[in-house]
């Protein structure tokens, strides 16, 4: 098949970069970091008036700036980057040209169309409804309309991915099965799929009560639909952020999987579970009934888990197993000691491993056991954990891969990279703190989604710990940094694309290089045989699992000391 | 070769793994069945779980229950007459409205003593955030959940709501009084 394109080999990676693709690429990271911005600008609001000795914006805007915030970030910045990513994966590491770029531009239209519409309706006014929109409470019919002309959008953009993927195949430019990365991505796609049709089955009766073609949605069952997408749409971003910590270890270190199966097995068991384990959002409803909240949150739960627990492993196994091949084999921790720790790729990636493990793994665990969600439900330990999650695993992973597409993708030298070098510290440690003091306030029962906590105007008011007040100024002081941090990063990619000194783009040609076959190297581990390849990436998941069982059982006690119920 | 590239075995399902690999999925499994039984253990042993008991409501229905309750049992009122303060006797079924923007009536309780209370929302979603000892209780409107309640120290909590629920969200407190 002749098609007019033509392809681009970077000189400073080797990697081949499609014209189409490339540009796709371009646009739609570009568009995410411009919502990353506006999230990040309205970032200040929320934070501002949540420190309790500043209290800033006034109740409206509060509940406005809060409900655009979530929307912003958690849905348009990391899909867009997200389907950058996707076409990474599958045109460029698999040197093929994208398939139907021009449905790929029209779904990228729709997306744009639709993060714009949802973003006046919120401006507007009058949709303050916060990013889960619970019936009965409406928003504007336009809030609705924009997020489904986004889903559209995502889900061509999906399929897009797989038609690549086919093109490759087809075209034969890679032999054997895809990369590791890609497969990731793939799983990122199916799951994908699945939750863009869970949400227009609820969104769309919702548009059409908005405009008044039927007259009602159950609340009880908006709730369950709503969070079997708003769930699984969080699995897409773990599957994307481990994806992208594979990608860093190999672009960074060389590095290979430790073991093909495992690692492929683990994403395997997202697909497979994930998903299904969006109970964890309704253990505090009522009309659930145990066995479905505890088959629903262990079962499907802990597979996923599981999964998790295997890759917080294998990725830094895969960077153990590459740093001692290279010499560093001094005790347990010389290869992380002698990491480039001055390499924001690799640091970013780092801190995103360690934090999303640590506070945001052992913390959903903690809210997704049945009964100890009791004590978590709806209070600000919640966006602790999630800012854990989305921020510190998959912002901050986005970020480290950005800082290596600056050069590849955007053809430009970085500007500031001093800065660039301390951003992933600046922005990474203070989410740390900040997830941290938010869970704190979280257990002393803090509420999320709430303007004062003083009550001002209530009759009966409430009087928190002096304790809970000093974590929410807390939770201020650490925000503004990582907000700082944030900023940065905007700063270093939009300033690199502006103004970065332009790079040599590297040989063209009209048609792909192939992907050299590679040779079969005889495996340097097997099973049972050579002891022990990553001693001192064992030891860390060891000190993780101790951490892990430690909090657990400390909150099962403080459960135990509550009122019974029954 | 690396995680970028295809892999060198086509046949990546057979690729063997490395003994860490092997030790640490093992232990990661045993943790997770270690907490799937702790939640059912706790369901035979333990003395905090949510109740599944469910009805289906309207708001005239449950205010009409919730009425009587006040009817029969007030015995003082607060905040200028605004809200009852009822205490039911121990064992009995009582009534918590979640509306826009309070909980109502108060209750007053008797520590160490069984309750059934039951909660509804007359309009929107709201939280029930049982301050200080932290119980949070999701409110679905439609949906009338019966909760056994025990309370185990005497002393004044109160309700707040940690579901959004509009302008007026931060000012929904009510109260409980356990004697
Ligand atoms: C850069 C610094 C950031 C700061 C200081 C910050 C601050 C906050 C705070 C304080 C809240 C909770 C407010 C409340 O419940 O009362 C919040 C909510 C939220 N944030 Fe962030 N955030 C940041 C970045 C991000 C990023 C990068 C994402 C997503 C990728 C994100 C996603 C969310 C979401 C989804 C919510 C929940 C909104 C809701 O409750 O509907 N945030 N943020
Ligand atoms: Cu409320
Ligand atoms: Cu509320």
């Amino acid at each position: 098949m002749s098609i007019a394109t033509t392809y681009r080999t970077c000189p400073r990676s080797g990697l081949q970069f499609e014209s189409q693709a490339e540009k796709l690429m371009l646009a739609n990271a570009v568009a995410a970091v411009v919502f990353l911005l506006i999230g990040g600008i309205l970032a200040i609001g929320v934070v501002l008036t949540r420190w309790p000795s500043i209290h800033w914006l006034e109740a409206a805007t509060f509940y406005q700036v809060l409900t655009a915030h979530g929307i912003d970030m958690l849905i348009f910045w990391i899909i867009f980057f997200e389907v950058a990513v996707l076409y990474f994966c599958a045109s460029t590491l698999l040197r093929c040209r994208i398939a139907t770029p021009k449905i790929a531009w029209t779904a990228f239209a729709l997306m744009v169309i639709g993060g714009v519409m949802n973003n006046i309706a919120v401006y507007q006014g009058g949709s303050s409804v916060m990013m889960t929109s619970y019936v009965p409470m409406m928003a504007a019919p336009s809030f609705y309309l924009g997020l489904i002309l986004f889903a559209v959008g995502a889900l061509i953009a999906c399929f897009v991915f797989l038609g690549t993927l086919v093109v490759a195949k087809a075209e034969k430019t890679y032999q054997g099965s895809v990369p590791l990365v890609t497969f990731g991505a793939i799983t990122a796609t199916i799951i994908a799929v699945f939750t863009i049709v869970s949400g227009a089955i609820i969104l769309v009766p919702t548009y059409l009560l908005s405009i008044g073609v039927i007259d009602a949605v159950d609340p009880l069952v908006y709730r369950t639909i709503w969070w079997a997408f708003g769930h699984s749409s969080q699995q897409i971003n773990v599957a994307t952020h481990i994806s992208i910590w594979y990608a860093v270890a190999a672009i960074v270190f060389g590095a290979r999987p430790m073991s093909e199966r495992v690692s492929r097995g683990a994403f395997l068991l997202y697909i497979v579970f994930l998903q299904l384990a969006s109970a964890h959002h309704l253990l505090a409803d009522p009309g659930m009934s145990t066995e479905w909240k505890v088959v629903n949150t262990s079962y499907f739960m802990y597979f996923a888990v599981l999964a998790s627990m295997i890759h917080g492993l294998t990725v830094p196994g895969a960077m153990e197993v590459a740093q001692r091949q290279k010499g560093y084999n001094k005790g347990l921790f010389e290869w992380l000691r002698k990491a480039p720790w001055g390499n924001p790729s690799f640091s970013g990636v780092f801190i995103s491993i360690i934090g999303f493990g640590f506070l945001g793994g052992i913390s959903g665990v903690m809210m997704g056991t049945e009964q100890l969600n009791m004590i978590i439900h709806n209070t600000i330990y919640v966006p602790g954990h999630f800012h854990a999650t989305v921020v510190i695993g998959t912002t901050l992973s986005f970020m480290a891969l950005t800082y290596f597409l600056i050069p590849v993708l955007f053809k430009r030298e970085m500007i500031a990279p001093t800065l660039a070098k301390w951003q992933p510290y600046l922005f990474g440690l203070s989410m740390y703190g900040f997830c941290l003091v938010m869970m704190g306030a979280g257990t002393l029962g803090v509420s999320r989604r709430h303007w004062d906590m003083a009550f001002q105007g209530s009759a009966l008011a409430y009087e928190w710990p002096g304790a809970a007040y000093m974590m929410m100024g807390l939770v201020g002081v650490f925000g503004i940094a990582a907000i700082t941090g944030g900023a940065i990063y905007i700063y270093v990619t939009v300033g690199s694309l502006l103004w970065g000194k332009k790079l040599d783009i590297g040989t063209v040609s009209d048609r792909p290089t192939p992907v050299p076959p590679t040779a079969p190297a005889a495996a340097v581990q097997t099973y049972g045989s050579s002891g022990l390849v990553a001693p001192g990436s064992f030891v860390l998941a060891l000190i993780f699992l101790a951490a892990f069982i430690l909090y657990y059982f400390i909150n099962w006690k403080y459960l135990s000391q509550l009122w019974g119920l029954s | 070769m690396t995680a970028i590239s295809p892999p060198s075995d086509r046949l990546w399902w057979k690729h063997p793994l490395d003994r860490v690999e092997g030790i640490w999925i093992t232990i990661a499994f045993v943790w997770c069945m270690v907490m799937f039984f702790m939640m059912i253990y706790w369901h035979m042993y333990g003395n905090q779980n949510l109740s599944t008991e469910t009805y289906k409501t309207t708001p005239e229905m449950f205010t009409a229950k919730a009425q009587a309750m006040v009817d029969q049992y007030t015995v003082r009122t607060e905040v200028d007459g605004a809200y009852p303060v009822v205490a039911p006797p121990a064992g009995a079924d009582v009534y918590m409205i979640a509306r826009l923007w309070n909980f109502w009536p108060i209750l007053q309780l008797e520590k160490d003593q069984t309750y059934r209370l039951h909660l509804t929302s007359m309009d929107y979603n709201h939280g029930f955030s049982l301050q200080p000892a932290n119980i949070n209780i999701q409110i679905v409107p439609g949906y009338e959940h019966v909760v056994t309640v025990t309370p185990n120290q005497s002393g004044t909590y109160s309700v707040v709501c940690n579901e959004y629920c509009g302008i007026g969200h931060h000012t929904m407190v009510g109260r409980i009084y356990v004697k």
